[in-house]
């Protein structure tokens, strides 16, 4: 059986990554290459970089450290942010990632994901997705990270992401990130239950117990943090350890 | 050094990057004589089956393929490992290379996800030096939807979704084939790899 996956996710802009890292013993705590090859010595399954560069020059800087990742680690390697068109999806993938995450351009151009997974495959595609609750009880779908109600219910765009030909979803709740009280379990249960494709838990997690809980609790194939290990507050072996410990399939 | 086949399918920079990093001596080629001239030989892919077959009879690489297998070390990955096959049901009836018994068809998994995408555990068939020294739970990284059907007799490990998938052939001698990318199987696919290099 396939082992439950534990992704770390480095926030990069103009290559550099953001929010202070401070890992022990890398010779520059803000260089994405050095905090990739970090998290793959401890174990990450895959690593995303998310690129919030906002100039198109950022870009090629993006690319560059793509590059330069691939060299090193020897795991998939994701990146998202500022994929808008099928010319940026070839040219991640030929500098070295194995998968793309398209989110707000996948709502304004769900074509995007279809032509993706037509000229690269759908284990490439990759929709990157944020979600908050309504007072009536269902999930609506943002963009622009978070500050835009598409009032477009979740469960519809799921559906609709998996038949035009998406390999996977990465699924972030704005209700539960960074608040650290764990994974949002009813949406993420609510989008499994939807879907046949790999759902990613993604915003929430808080401490050691939280990932091995959103495996034992709703069908997720992998689980994202973020800055929980950039602050070093945890590891990706620790997780895994205690995910082992509770009889979860991990590498 | 090691020839990587370059006929126009697939990442083969990733594979380039971890023979580089390993410090393998390597060359992408599509060039017969360099291939016959290569001490071993990688044939990666991503893609098709039959559109593959297809570059390489264009590219006159079949024929090479078959005769220096009988010579040195080839080591077939992903869709460069279901080539290495007789028959091909993707899309369409096609033959392979025939270095491996046996046929590549569509993965069977009721109730699993197709493609077979992600980490998955090796178990033990027949010996193989390509898989010495791993750890005693060896986790590889798949991505595909087709998969061999071969003997036992060639199977030097599997895994297991919705039943046995081959994870790597061999013949006994010279050609082996990873359905996994040992390029992006972090520190155990990167013994298989230094493992090939040791073969000569």
């Amino acid at each position: 059986m396939l082992a439950k996956r534990i992704i770390p996710c480095l926030d990069v802009r103009d290559g550099r990554v953001v929010k202070g890292v401070n890992f022990e013993g890398i010779r520059e705590v803000g260089d994405p290459v050095e905090c990739a090859a970090e998290y793959n010595k401890q174990g990450a399954d895959e690593i995303v970089f998310y690129d919030i560069t906002a100039s198109h020059e950022g870009r090629g800087v993006m690319l560059d450290v793509v590059r330069e990742t691939a060299k090193r680690v020897f795991v998939p390697l994701t990146v998202g942010g500022g994929i808008k068109t099928v010319d940026d999806i070839r040219e991640t993938l030929r500098a070295g990632a194995d998968k793309v995450s398209v989110n707000s351009q996948a709502v304004q151009n769900p074509q995007l994901i279809k032509d993706g997974a037509d000229i690269f495959g759908s284990q490439c595609i990759c929709v990157g997705i944020d979600a908050k609750k309504t007072p009536a009880g269902n999930w609506t779908v943002y963009i622009n990270g978070g500050r835009i109600d598409m009032q477009l219910d979740l469960l519809d765009w799921v559906k609709q992401i998996e038949q035009l030909g998406a390999g996977e979803i990465c699924l972030n709740s704005i209700d539960t990130d960074g608040v650290k009280g764990g994974f949002d379990l009813p949406m993420l249960k609510a989008v499994v239950d939807a879907v046949s494709i790999p759902v990613i838990a993604s915003g929430g997690a808080g401490k050691l117990g939280d990932f091995a809980e959103a495996f034992e609790r709703t069908d997720c194939s992998a689980a994202l943090a973020a800055s929980l290990f950039h602050f070093h507050e945890l590891t990706v072996q620790q997780v895994k350890d205690d995910c082992r410990s509770k009889g979860i399939i991990v590498r | 050094m090691i020839a990587i086949v370059d006929y126009g399918a697939g990442n083969i920079f990733s594979v380039k990057n971890a023979l580089d990093y390993l410090g393998m001596p390597n060359k992408l080629t599509e060039a017969p004589a360099e291939i016959e001239a290569a001490d071993e030989v990688i044939l990666p892919g991503v893609g098709a089956f039959p559109a593959a077959m297809k570059m390489l009879h264009q590219k006159g690489l079949v024929d090479v393929l078959k005769s220096q297998a009988q010579k040195k070390p080839l080591l077939g990955i992903c869709l460069g490992m279901q080539m290495l096959l007789e028959t091909g049901y993707e899309f369409e009836e096609c033959a392979g290379l025939g270095l491996i018994p046996g046929t590549v068809e569509r993965l069977d998994a009721p109730g699993l996800i197709i493609p077979h995408m992600g980490w998955n555990k090796l178990e033990p068939g027949v010996d193989c030096p390509l898989l010495q020294g791993l750890p005693e739970e060896a986790f590889v990284y798949f991505v595909h939807s087709f998969a061999a059907k071969c003997p036992d007799a060639n199977l030097a490990a599997w895994v297991e979704y919705g039943g046995k998938v081959p994870a790597m052939v061999y013949d006994g001698g010279n050609v082996f084939g990873a359905q996994f990318h040992p390029e992006k199987s972090g520190e155990v696919g990167l013994q298989i790899l230094r493992n090939f290099g040791g073969l000569v």
